[in-house]
């Protein structure tokens, strides 16, 4: 919000300088995000009375005029026609500044000496609202009499500081001049006033011109109206333009003028209707029906539902209700008469109507915060005051008032000690009176309890958290202690899942993997680029109002995710890249969503580049596996993913069920992603492991017995797995068989067609004694035989 | 004789001073002392001597056979120590060459950071809390004190599952789950990641990380919170590092504050990072309000409480200098190296 300083000073003494009240405001809740300086690049130009003027002896176009600058008399030359003697015009003086950074200097013009320049509205960047014949080409021509010297920015009332506040959303009544003058009064002690409303009296009788009815006093709790007649539509006033452009809004006409000049002074909201216009001489605030439509003044028809308020005459509705004004009823250049509306709408209703037509306004962004009952009838007689002042018509005697609530203030009663306590301060009653008093409540304190009448223009101040906010803000919050909380010892530690998710992240860097965080939002497209056919799509948590169709559902898998992180990696020429990711995936236990989705913690994990093949990932999820004691309990098998490779992906399971895949991807996969054909991606239930790990550790005996190692090589099918051969091994090789290392696959020459050469190294020990070589032979034969019987394996 | 043996004795030692390798002085050994050597053959002829001279002679040529003997271990000795001295200079490498450097993967800078943060806080005597991102509607807005078409509703643009379920704005919801389970005293931290509907760009992205913080007990005060982030910051931020509470409004906190903390970069002169003013804005806080304590079952006239929140990747950013947050999800390994 825009708080002119001028404007402000009306209604309270400011004396610092706008910066200093800024960063005072700021600290007393009202953030000051800027102090603008208006025409801030117009200086030293000052208002010149031109005493004559002369033909220029080299050149035909061009006048010398003397011009009375207040402390001298100059010479100035001029290449405009318009000037005369005894004009009163701007003069940019020796050293001066203009807009756009242009600096005017001395010099000679064809020999002349011209020690300044007259200028024109143009060059001083000024419109004909700001000044009338601004736009007129020419020297700009003063109509009224001001002192030769004045300060132009002064005597047209151009300058001026303007600081832009943050207003939160809890206090409307800050979103206007009155209600900052009485901030700035509390945070700097001085005394602060309304305008003071003082009406002649009009003619007729409001009664016999318009009829206010309220349908639905719970969305309207108040209504005022006042008539205007004889209206002559012109333009405001320069002061009252001026306020409003520093403001920020743009001057229109005198009554469009008056009724934003009110809202901006005292916060309220005012609509003016041509009373020729509303049909039947009646409004009346109801409901919308079923069907009614709108055009509203920025020329949209909007659709109106039922549960919208309207404002309507006897036929159609004619405004949305807090919102925008109906064009049907819009003042023109030919309005005669006209209705002031000042009203009190509910807040939730205004809001939900507004986001329902996607139709925001200044008005509806005040009524949308809750306003004050009161404040309606100061505005509406104000608003009859400005027309009078501004002989903008004549007043119709009188107002109607349909009023639904009340308009009371509230008592509120706090011990307040409390506010000290909840503040850590030792403030006295009269100390906290003080200031809740400044800011508009009136306090009596009685003993240990105190009781506050409550303004309304304070909606947001309900229990002592809220007048200790005010008192905190006011007295300062630099002046609270810094304190740290007693009590009892709490032992602040990472639950047991945090602990393991730690682990789980720092075995998996120290194995070179770098820790990816991507979007949790994806596109619905991502199953059919990973191959699954649209009968396969997964039920997925659609977003109602997506940034983007590409960011419109939850992921069910991150295998996309690591996709495109390698593709990105891939195509800036990384020659290796490892990732992994620890984050949630979201699976709907049923659609519609009624309840909250599963959010299944998930480890995704994805590499390419030299030396990486399915085994280097394998292997990161085996130490992963025994990092959390689960190595018994997984076992590999192969598995089928539209994605992954057909030959090349094996399925991971945890006694037996099945938590997750791994596998190189799918040449399909690897063009559609534009990445690296030798990617390997991997996709966890990490949930389901955490679940199981088993982290406690018992100390096993160092082998007291030597071991005795034998090595065994066989030739066997091709499609004979590995898994298998382990399994017959371990049967074979019984409780001295300590340890099977696979340390060789060959096939080639010397070897059949279809077939393997497989060689194991195996260790044997005995926790009790050194075997003896008997023993190992008659385990190392029983493997033989097995595998001889089971798989048809030839020794080598 | 006695001058065939000095001779010897002569001439093998010059001869043993020209060896230069083990081999040549092995070879040597066996030609003067071993069983065909010279002195060998020389004491065999002692048989020739007269008998009285015998004992002498044989004195001589062992003090001789002695005396080469402790001239060749010392030969040994030096051409060893030679020969190493030769084959470690052979084996000399370049030291200045670039080591060969096993993969070290790195946590996310998200990730570091938070665990720094979390040190931070478990040092404190927090806990660790978290909730699930897809939230209900109630708990992310209106336990917090936001009804339905409420104004506050705007700050946070919300993506919407459907009517009661929604992507949680902030990890408030969090500290509800909280507080509706466990009865004060209640300590903890709720980190997590955060959704709203803001188009990206380098200061903006749709979903971001907060860490928030809850405290509820008997007596607690504002300048609790105050005490508690001004530790805080100077953890994170260093020691000399000032902050400053500004009064704002949050729907769940009464009395609110925005947090400013002193520009690290500039120490509080006026920099780009800060935009000239010395501080950085990083923390909106507050005293629980009582309405939601209310909400969650816990008496607001026994209890008080104060939450604070903050954005993790501002934070990080901040911390490492990153100027723009679209790195954080890029996922580039070349800026993922860095930390």
């Amino acid at each position: 919000m825009l708080l002119p300083i001028n404007w402000v000073k009306k209604y309270v003494e400011v004396d610092m300088s706008s910066k200093e009240l800024a960063d005072k405001l700021t600290m007393t809740g009202s953030n000051a995000e800027e102090v603008i300086t208006l025409r801030e690049g117009i200086s030293n130009v000052v208002v010149g009375k031109i005493l004559s003027v002369e033909p220029h002896s080299n050149a035909d176009k061009l006048l010398v005029c003397k011009v009375d600058v207040g402390t001298e008399t100059i010479q100035v030359v001029t290449g405009a026609g318009n000037v005369a003697a005894g004009q009163l015009v701007p003069v940019a003086l020796h050293g001066s500044k203009l807009p756009g950074g242009i600096t005017i200097k001395r010099g000679k013009l064809r020999g002349v000496e011209s020690q300044g320049m007259l200028c024109s509205g143009e060059e001083l960047e000024l419109k004909d609202s700001d000044y009338p014949g601004a736009e007129t080409d020419g020297i700009l021509i003063l109509q009224e009499y001001y002192p030769p010297g004045m300060d132009i920015k002064e005597a047209l009332d151009l300058g001026g500081e303007v600081i832009d506040f943050e207003i939160t959303s809890n206090r409307p009544d800050c979103l206007s001049v009155v209600g900052m003058a009485r901030e700035i009064a509390a945070a700097t002690g001085k005394s602060w006033s309304m305008p003071e409303i003082v009406l002649s009296p009009g003619v007729g009788s409001i009664e016999n011109e318009l009829q206010v009815e309220v349908e639905n006093p719970d969305l309207c709790p108040r209504y005022l109206a006042r008539v205007v007649k004889d209206i002559k539509i012109q333009p405001s006033p320069r002061w009252m333009r001026r306020h409003l452009a520093a403001a920020g809004v743009r001057p229109i006409n005198n009554i469009v003028d008056i009724t934003n000049y009110v809202m901006l002074e005292l916060g309220q909201p005012m609509h003016a209707f041509d009373l020729d216009r509303v049909e039947g001489r009646k409004i009346i605030v109801r409901n919308a029906r079923p069907g009614e439509t709108l055009v509203t003044l920025d020329d949209k028809q909007r659709n109106l539902t039922p549960d919208m308020l309207v404002i309507a005459d006897t036929g159609r509705p004619i405004a949305l209700a807090g919102i925008m004004g109906g064009a049907n009823s819009e003042i023109t250049g030919e309005t005669k008469q006209i209705v002031f509306e000042s009203a009190l709408f509910d807040g939730a209703s205004v809001r939900m109507t507004s986001k329902k037509l996607g139709l925001r306004s200044e008005s509806s962004s005040r009524f949308e915060k809750g306003l004050d009952i009161n404040m309606a009838l100061t505005a509406v007689d104000r608003a009859a005051q400005l027309v009078q002042e501004l002989g903008a018509g004549t007043l119709v005697e009188g107002r109607l008032d349909v009023l639904g609530a009340s308009t009371e203030k509230r008592k509120l009663t706090i011990q307040w000690e409390q506010i000290n306590k909840l503040l850590a301060l030792n403030l006295t009653a009269e100390q906290i009176s003080g200031i809740l008093t400044a800011l508009g409540l009136e306090i009596s304190v009685d003993g240990e309890y105190m009781t506050a009448i409550i303004p309304t223009y304070r909606n947001d101040i309900e229990g002592m958290a809220d007048l200790a906010e005010e008192v905190a803000r006011i007295y300062g919050y630099d002046r609270i202690p810094l304190t740290l909380m007693e009590g009892s010892a709490s032992k602040g530690a990472r639950t047991r899942k945090q602990k393991l998710i730690f682990s789980i992240k720092t075995a998996l860097t120290g194995m070179g993997m770098h820790e990816a965080i991507t979007y949790s939002f994806t596109s619905p497209h991502i199953y059919q680029k990973i191959g699954i056919g649209a009968a396969d799509y997964p039920p997925v948590v659609r977003i109602a109002n997506p940034l983007g169709e590409d960011q419109s559902i939850m992921r069910t898998t991150m295998l996309p995710s690591m996709l495109e992180v390698l593709s990105h990696n891939y195509n800036r020429r990384i020659e290796n890249c490892s990732i992994f990711e620890i984050n949630p995936i979201f699976i709907p236990k049923a659609l519609p969503l009624t309840d909250l989705p599963d959010e299944m913690l998930t480890l995704a994990m994805g590499e390419y580049g030299e030396n990486v093949d399915f085994y280097t990932l394998k292997g990161k999820v085996e130490v992963l596996a025994s990092l959390l004691g689960l190595e018994d309990k997984l076992t590999f098998q192969p598995a089928r993913h539209p994605a992954l490779h057909p030959g090349r992906t094996a399925e991971l399971l945890m006694d037996g069920k099945a938590i997750g895949l791994i596998g190189q991807i799918h040449p399909k996969t690897a063009e559609n992603y534009e990445t690296d054909a030798g990617t390997v991606l991997g996709e966890l239930n990490l949930q389901a492991m955490l679940d199981q790990a088993n982290t406690d550790r018992q100390y096993q005996a160092l082998p007291r017995y030597p071991a005795v190692t034998r090595d065994l090589a066989f030739i066997v099918e091709k499609n004979v797995q590995a898994a298998e051969i382990a399994e017959l091994i371990k049967k074979g090789g019984g409780s001295i068989l300590e340890k099977v290392t696979l340390f060789d696959i060959y096939e080639g020459s010397q070897i059949p067609e279809g077939h393997k050469s497989m060689a194991y190294s195996l260790s044997y020990r005995a926790d009790d004694r050194t075997l003896k070589d008997e023993e190992v032979n008659k385990a190392h034969q029983r493997i033989i035989d097995l595998l001889e019987k089971e798989l048809g394996a030839k020794l080598r | 004789m006695r001058e065939k043996l000095e001779q010897i004795k002569k001439k093998a030692m010059e001869a043993m001073e020209a060896l230069h390798d083990l081999d040549q002085l092995e070879e040597f050994r066996v030609k003067t002392l071993g069983k065909k050597g010279e002195l060998t053959l020389v004491l065999r002829g002692m048989g020739s001597l007269p008998p009285q001279e015998r004992p002498v002679i044989g004195q001589l040529a062992n003090e001789i056979r002695t005396a080469l003997e402790k001239a060749l271990g010392k030969k040994t000795v030096e051409l060893k120590e030679a020969a190493l001295e030769k084959r470690l200079e052979e084996e000399t490498i370049d030291v200045t060459i670039p080591g060969k450097q096993p993969d070290l993967g790195k946590l996310h800078p998200l990730t570091k950071m938070l665990n720094e943060l979390e040190e931070i806080f478990l040092g404190m005597g927090f806990d660790i809390a978290e909730g699930p991102e897809i939230e209900w509607d109630s708990y992310n807005f209106e336990a917090l004190n936001i009804p339905q078409n409420h104004p506050a509703r705007d700050v946070q643009d919300t993506f919407y599952i459907n009517d009661n379920i929604l992507l949680r704005t902030h990890t408030s919801p969090v500290q509800i789950r909280t507080m509706l389970k466990q009865k004060p005293p209640i300590k903890i931290i709720c980190p997590g990641r955060v959704y709203r509907s803001d188009a990206v760009d380098a200061t903006h992205s749709p979903i971001f990380h907060q860490i928030e913080g809850l405290v509820v007990d008997k007596n607690i005060t504002m300048g609790d919170l105050k005490g508690v982030l001004d530790v805080f910051a100077k953890q994170v931020f260093g020691q000399e590092t000032k902050t400053k509470f500004r009064p704002h409004h949050f729907p769940f906190t009464e009395p609110s504050a925005e947090v400013d903390v002193s520009c690290a970069i500039c120490r509080g002169e006026g920099c780009r990072v800060c935009s000239h003013t010395g501080w950085i804005e990083i923390l909106g806080a507050g005293m629980v309000h009582p309405k939601v304590l209310e909400y969650c079952g816990i008496d607001p006239k026994v209890y008080s409480g104060f939450a604070f929140g903050m954005g993790l990747d501002r934070i990080t950013n901040l911390k490492y200098g990153i100027d723009d947050i679209r790195l954080l999800f890029e996922n580039d390994i070349r800026f993922l190296k860095q930390f």
